[in-house]
């Protein structure tokens, strides 16, 4: 069966490792601060200026000074920090942040990532996306593989205005993880009981599908 | 010396229609709420606005929209406006979007005298259309200008009347580096002291870069999106 939203996020979960310094963006990605195995520690950055980012806080402890850059109330860690944006985008430029996950509108085949703008119905702007992507060392997007029309969001080329070039390395959808290669998406794992074939078939851009295919481990 | 003013409309009594104004905050959070009222009371219009967001369509920049006294906004997000996106494809409002690192940084070029700069962000989409590409070490990055405004207008938590601020939590956002970029910076505080109550190892902003200080009032602190543990 496909994966929920909560699915996607306990998957991408697993890809987080100890002494990881992780900034998740708003949606999906945002869930999977709620599934970290207990046996690590990971710091989470929020690109409006905190290190440290704790859970959604007790509803007596609400600070509207203290949000994070989805605009929800939040919590810092015994531990954190407080800086401004610029300084944020220092870190997230000169290679700090280990792990950016976020969300898309569409992915190419070479890791071409669109998220910000659909020409003449949608503007919202790019927030810190275009900054994250172009400099994160490793980025994971979660999405659904699908758009609500059932078209498909892996392409051979982005057909939105781009975000960032080349920059995704992993894809999690609720019906598979792929990579980015150099030959096309690699197929890596789908979702339990999901077909390679349905996977192919929702899948426009360049798959690589090797013979033996596991189901995530989740 | 004084930099203490009385209230958000003596202090942004001089701002003329078509001025160039920073404003601090990221969503609703740390915005300078006094000031964006006074220049609706104010109706000076033709403005060109940098702030990260445009507020909320009843709070916030959002004020101004309605009152269609911007002429331009300089924004990296305003998925949060629906007057905004209303205004913008009908093309009563002209934007500039810039990647959120992007402005921050260029802000925070202006405040340190430094004319332009190279960042990745960008890089191979629209936004590089017209700008300079270089090549530094394999990888490539666009030219971004320092954004200058003639005023910028910051709300702090605590100030002195020397003009030192101390912010809170995550309202630093955009705000100090607004705070040490306009030409005439404008802080409106929650806690007013006397120079001597904070405590120089404390200071965000330094007095030298905030022209008018006045204790605010009435704080709203509107949250947008009000979650709590599960």
């Amino acid at each position: 069966m496909a994966l929920d939203k909560f699915g996607i996020a306990k998957r991408i979960a697993k890809e987080l490792k100890d002494g990881m310094y992780v900034n998740l963006g708003i949606g999906i990605p945002t869930l999977v601060a709620n599934y970290i195995p207990k046996d690590i520690t990971v710091v989470f950055q929020s690109e409006n200026g905190i290190l440290g980012m704790g859970p959604y806080p007790e509803e007596a402890a609400i600070d509207a000074d203290l949000i994070n850059a989805g605009k929800e109330t939040v919590t810092v860690i015994p531990g954190g920090a407080f800086f401004d944006s610029a300084e944020s985008f220092g870190m997230i430029r000169a290679g700090k942040i280990d792990l950016t996950v976020l969300g898309a509108m569409e992915v190419s085949e070479q890791g071409d990532i669109a998220n910000w703008k659909i020409p003449g119905k949608m503007v919202k702007g790019m927030g810190g996306a275009m900054d994250l992507v172009a400099s994160a060392k490793n980025i994971i997007v979660a999405m659904m593989h699908t758009n609500p029309k059932g078209e498909s969001k892996l392409l051979p080329q982005c057909s939105l205005p781009l975000t960032g070039l080349g920059c995704v390395k992993k894809v999690v959808t609720e019906l598979a993880v792929l990579s980015i290669t150099p030959n096309g998406f690699q197929l890596l794992e789908r979702a339990p009981g999901v077909t390679v074939e349905e996977i192919i078939a929702k899948t426009a851009g360049k798959l690589i599908v090797p013979e033996f295919v596991p189901e995530m481990d989740i | 010396m004084n930099k203490v003013f009385n209230n958000a409309l003596e202090a942004t009594a001089d701002i003329k229609n078509g001025a160039t104004i920073m404003l601090g905050g990221f969503g609703l959070n740390g915005i300078p709420e006094n000031c964006i009222a006074a220049l609706v009371k104010h109706n000076v219009g033709d403005l060109t606005c940098i702030s990260n967001n445009a507020g909320v369509d009843d709070f916030g920049l959002g004020l101004l929209l309605q009152t269609k006294q911007i002429k331009k906004m300089i924004s990296s997000y305003v998925g949060e406006n629906a007057l905004f996106e209303k205004q913008l494809l009908s093309g009563e409002l002209e934007v500039d979007l810039v990647p959120q690192g992007t402005l921050a940084t260029s802000i925070q070029m202006a405040a340190m005298g430094i004319p332009a700069y190279f960042t990745p962000a960008g890089y191979g989409t629209e936004i590089a259309i017209g700008k300079e590409v270089r090549e530094f070490d394999g990888k490539m990055y666009l030219m971004e200008k320092a954004i200058h405004a003639d005023f910028a207008i910051v709300k702090a938590w605590k100030g002195d009347s020397a003009g030192n601020l101390v912010f809170r939590k995550a309202t630093r956002n955009f705000s100090t580096s607004m705070a040490k970029a306009g030409n005439i910076t404008i802080a409106e505080v929650e806690h007013l002291v006397k120079p001597g109550e904070i405590d120089p190892d404390e200071v965000d902003v330094a007095g030298v870069y905030v022209h008018r200080i006045f204790q605010g009032s009435n704080y709203e602190k509107r949250i947008e999106r009000r979650t709590t543990k599960i």
